[in-house]
C-alpha cells in the first residue's frame, strides 16, 4: 500500500523558508500569507492492511520521518 | 613519570569533514587522537570522544537525522550513558540532538545563509570537564560554518535548561536566531557537551584565534584525568 507522509514545522516555529516563499509570491503579485514550507515523503509499504500500514508509518514517523520537537505529521493512505 | 596522553576518539561518518582537523588539534594539544569508523560497534578504550563536524550521510531527511543510527552513534550513547566525554562540534552536536543525548534541535539559520566567519561567544559555564581552562564571562572568538545551526527548545524546555544551568556557550553578537542566543549546551550530568563554532579551527594563532584550544585542553586534561584515574 502506497503512503503519503506530510511533515510541517510546527505552528509557532519560525519557518524562515515559508517567508522567503512569501515574499517571493507578493513580488509576482499574489497576495498571499502564512506559508509554511514542509516535506513530502512517499512510500510503499509491503501490506494491504490500512490499519496495520497506518501504524508502521506512525511509528516510521516517530522514530525518522520528524522531529516531534519541531514537526508535526499527517499520513495519507493510497488504495 | 610523564602523565599519559589521554586517548580520544573522533567518529568519523560518511560526509564528516573536520574529523582531521579535530585528530590533528587534539594531538597538537598532546592527545592521542584515534579515528572511528562510523560502522565500529564498539568504541575501542577510550577517555573521550568527540563527534566531528560535515555533513554526515549528506544532511539527508534532517541534520543528524541518519548519522543518529549508525552503529559507532550506538556505541557513543552507551559510552555517554556510562558518564563517559563527549563532545559534539556542529554536526556532531546537530547528531548529539536527535541522538536525544542533548536537548533541543538544530534548525535551519534564520537569514537561510549559510553562515562562514569568526564569531564572539561568552563562556557561561567555566566548571565542565570542557571548558575548565575558560573563565566565567570569558569572551572567546571562534569560526562558525554552517546552514542548520538555529538551536531551538520549546520555551518550557529552555527554562529548564536554563534553570539547570546548561546553557554553556552563548554568541555575543546576532548569529544564526538561535534561541536566547544559545551556541552551545550541556546535558544536565554534564559530561556531554555540543556547540556550533568549530573550537578545532582556532587552535593556534596563525588561524586568526587560539581560543578554540581553550576548549580543547580542558577537554584533553579532563580526558588526562580520566586516564590517570585508570592508571
Amino acid at each position: 500500500m502506497r503512503a503519503t507522509i506530510l511533515v510541517r514545522p510546527k505552528s509557532g516555529i519560525l519557518d524562515p523558508q515559508g517567508a522567503a516563499v512569501e515574499t517571493a509570491l507578493e513580488h509576482l503579485g499574489f497576495s498571499v500569507s502564512g506559508a509554511r514550507v514542509g516535506k513530502v515523503v512517499d512510500l510503499e509499504v509491503a501490506s494491504d492492511d490500512a490499519t496495520e500500514v497506518r501504524a508502521q508509518v506512525e511509528k516510521m514517523c516517530e522514530q525518522l520521518l520528524a522531529n516531534p520537537l519541531m514537526e508535526s505529521y499527517e499520513i495519507e493512505l493510497h488504495g | 613519570m610523564a602523565s599519559p596522553q589521554p586517548r580520544i576518539g573522533v567518529v568519523m561518518y560518511p560526509g564528516s569533514n573536520d574529523d582531521h582537523d579535530a585528530l590533528w588539534a587534539l594531538s597538537a594539544l598532546d592527545a592521542e587522537s584515534i579515528p572511528v569508523w562510523h560502522e565500529e560497534r564498539e568504541l575501542p578504550d577510550l577517555d573521550a570522544v568527540v563527534l566531528p563536524g560535515g555533513f554526515s550521510y549528506g544532511d539527508y531527511l534532517r541534520c543528524g537525522a541518519i548519522a543518529r543510527f549508525s552503529p559507532a552513534t550506538a556505541a557513543v550513547k552507551e559510552f555517554a550513558d556510562a558518564g563517559g566525554l563527549v563532545l559534539g562540534i556542529c554536526n556532531g552536536f546537530q547528531i548529539l540532538c536527535e541522538a536525544g543525548l542533548l536537548p533541543g534541535v538544530l534548525l535551519q539559520n534564520e537569514s537561510l545563509r549559510f553562515i562562514c566567519r569568526d564569531v564572539p561567544l561568552v563562556v557561561e559555564r567555566d566548571d565542565l570537564p570542557f571548558t575548565t581552562r575558560c573563565a566565567h564571562g570569558q569572551r572567546l572568538v571562534i569560526p562558525v560554518k554552517h546552514g542548520d545551526g538555529r538551536w531551538f527548545a520549546p520555551p518550557g524546555l529552555v527554562s529548564e535548561l536554563e534553570a539547570n544551568r546548561q546553557v554553556v556557550l552563548r554568541y555575543d553578537e546576532t548569529c544564526n536566531g538561535s534561541v536566547d542566543d544559545i551556541a552551545g549546551i550541556c546535558n544536565e550530568r554534564g559530561n556531554v557537551m555540543g556547540l556550533m563554532p568549530h573550537p578545532e579551527h582556532a587552535v593556534d594563532p596563525l588561524l586568526g584565534s587560539a581560543d578554540g584550544a581553550l576548549i580543547l585542553a580542558s577537554l584533553v586534561e579532563a580526558a588526562r584525568n580520566h586516564a590517570l584515574t585508570l592508571a
